[in-house]
């Protein structure tokens, strides 16, 4: 019998400030055991407990992509206890991953489907991971278009920007990169809410094309209506939802909405599924 | 199934016996109420008692359990490493426990024991045990284990069922583990063939003097979301203080937390039993919570015991009805009212009640 609690030893192996307000940090770390890479087996969508010993444990977006080889990757929002800590440490330290955990973007049902990826602010980690996936050579085919629409509050604040930058010159993902608002006149960019940029750029919903949507409620709830006016069915549009979590497996009961544990029977829902759901979350 | 007699002084030498083989618990008096506990050399199990005021849930599950250790020491090769704590766990035995709270392990088990993730630490405790229950011949006025899927003769989850008539003391062999554990007791003698006709007509009486029950077959058919917007939680949970006793002593209440807890260069990560009575239990660290309000803790308990899990996994409510949560709560909240409440709740003459006020 695996004891799921323990948690695979993990070196840091590079830490990069991903936003001007240094609020966010990326973390690649290399597995100590080589074998424990092969047990962390992921798809896109799926997340892991990152483990502090002497703190706990937190569940984060898996951001790196199984197509990267070596390492995994985190973007990590400094909020908590555990989050402010893990921002203090540096290169070379040691800690500790569990996962991979919850269910990844249901790629077997996206494959031969438009795309179209709207995320904002810093839940764009899942997603990039997904582009990453769905832009390397031997998966692009399995797609038909991919829209990719992603906003953050200012150029500063956005993730990932080197690799923003470059899936924008390229002509097989169409890229709305959009701010809130700034006064930089070099941003070359868009200006406007996500919501707005969606009803813009989005393309019509139908049976072909799924949204996946990753961003803070406010986001959400703008734009929903706006898929709904665009013909989306709700079996189309995936979500991927975050509660107070500690098992990470379905086991210690605290982050379930309804029946389903946001964990396990998580975290991407259908907003067919959220419809039928308590909205605890 | 193999019925034994046991007299008085096999039932005094056998329990010492099985103490060479197994860790023996069984309730006994402390204080006012009785508890589990692990006994002693010579000492005995008191039978003579209704209910523990605790449910034996913490022998497998205990309220505070060490999962891992580490080392904060840089100078050490596994600085910051998390290293399993041994757990082989030796033989153990639960004499008397009642059929209700027996029936509280199947339960609690389609949680730590998953097609996908085996909780460790509860499934090996859970393997090592044998529980011989003891038939219960009368009831509180708070028992309903005969609409909550066992009964006061109730046999699952048992693998010895102790049944005792005046004096006479009679053991139902249930399980191959049963057998084991009753022959190294030496308990042998089988009864009189009259006995079973005998025991038969107790469990009736004991049955029927169940006083109170709760109507469950309606869970099932209402919807998710008609239960949880029906209007009557804001009043049930009123009295509510969220003081969390409901959830420790239920036999089937089984959320945890986990924690760190550091010692100089050295800590231990260990779990905790948690209650989702608790503000913090779904506090996320952006300060948001799902679960504000106290009547959406509420809510959260009895939908949990009486409607996710009905619903998750087709086997009843996921409560045994021990009472113990309605004899300890402080302000008298009843789940078997909340429970006839549900099952009975119609959306539709709720909607039609307000449109007429």
């Amino acid at each position: 019998m695996q004891n799921p609690y323990l948690p695979y030893p993990v070196r840091i192996d590079e830490i990069i400030t991903e936003t001007e307000d240094r609020s966010l940090k990326t973390f690649k770390f290399v597995f100590l055991n080589p074998a424990d890479e092969e047990k962390f087996t992921y798809e896109s969508g799926q997340f892991g407990e990152l483990s502090i010993p002497g703190l706990g444990e937190i569940p984060i977006g898996i951001a790196s992509s199984p197509m990267e080889k070596g390492f995994i990757k985190f973007t990590i929002f400094k909020t908590g206890k555990v989050t402010s800590y893990l921002h203090a440490m540096k290169e070379g330290d040691i800690m500790g991953v569990r996962g991979p955990l919850g269910h990844p973007f249901p790629w077997k049902t996206l494959e031969g489907k438009n795309i179209v990826i709207i995320g904002g602010g810093f839940a764009f980690t899942t997603l990039r991971s997904s582009i990453i996936s769905m832009l390397d050579p031997a998966n692009r085919s399995k797609f038909k278009d991919i829209h990719v629409i992603y906003g953050a509050r200012s150029p500063g604040m956005l993730l990932y920007k080197d690799e923003l930058a470059a899936w924008a010159k390229r002509d097989d993902i169409h890229m709305n990169i959009t701010v809130d608002g700034t006064d930089d006149p070099d941003w070359k960019y868009l200006t406007g809410f996500v919501p707005t940029v969606t009803e813009q750029k989005a393309p019509p919903g139908n049976s072909d094309t799924y949204a996946i949507i990753c961003g803070p409620p406010i986001m959400i709830k703008f734009t929903q209506p706006v898929l709904d006016n665009l013909g989306y069915n709700h079996d189309n549009i995936l979500m991927s939802l975050e509660n107070k979590m500690k098992c990470g497996i379905g086991i210690c009961g605290r982050c379930n909405i309804g029946k389903d544990f946001v964990c396990k029977d998580g975290p991407v829902f259908t907003l067919s599924q959220l419809n039928n759901m308590p909205k605890e979350y | 199934m193999k019925l034994i007699k046991i007299d008085k002084q096999s039932w005094d030498e056998g329990i010492e016996k099985t103490k060479s083989a197994y860790r023996v618990f069984g309730p006994v008096k402390e204080k006012n109420d009785h508890e589990f506990k692990l006994l002693e050399k010579s000492e005995l199990p008191d039978l003579n008692y209704q209910n523990t005021r605790l449910s034996p849930k913490s022998i497998i599950y205990p309220q505070s359990q060490i999962m891992f250790t580490y080392s904060l020491d840089e100078n050490k090769e596994d600085f910051r490493i998390m290293k399993e704590v041994e757990n082989v766990k030796s033989p153990m035995a639960i004499i008397g426990i009642r059929p209700c709270d027996a029936l509280s392990f199947p339960i609690v088990r389609r949680n730590f024991d998953t097609p996908e993730y085996q909780d460790t630490y509860w499934i090996k405790a859970y393997e090592a045990t044998t529980f011989v229950g003891l038939a219960c011949n009368t009831a509180c006025s708070t028992c309903f284990c005969t609409s909550a899927g066992t009964g006061p003769f109730g046999e699952e989850g048992l693998d010895v069922l102790l049944i005792a008539d005046g004096d006479d003391l009679y053991a139902k062999i249930i399980t191959p583990k049963g057998e084991a554990f009753a022959s190294s007791a030496g308990w042998t003698m089988e009864a009189e063939s009259a006995v079973a006709s005998k025991i038969d007509e107790m469990k009736t009486t004991a049955e029927s003097s169940i006083a109170s029950s709760v109507a469950t077959d309606q869970l099932k058919n209402k919807t998710t979301l008609e239960l949880y917007d029906a209007p009557f939680w804001e009043q049930e949970a009123f009295a509510c203080i969220n003081c969390g006793t409901c959830t420790y002593v239920c036999p089937t209440c089984w959320c945890f937390d986990v924690q760190d807890e550091t010692y100089g260069k050295s800590g231990i990560r260990m779990r905790n039993w948690d209650s989702c009575m608790f503000p913090l239990f779904t506090h996320h660290a952006s300060g948001h919570n799902p679960r504000n309000l106290k009547y959406e803790r509420v809510r959260q308990r009895f939908m949990h015991k009486l409607k996710y899990y009905v619903d998750k996994y087709d086997n009843g409510i996921q409560c045994v009805g021990c009472g113990r949560c309605i004899r300890f709560c402080p302000v008298n909240i009843d789940i078997r009212k909340i429970c006839d409440k549900m099952n009975s709740f119609d959306p539709e003459a709720c909607a039609c009640e307000v449109t007429s006020s």
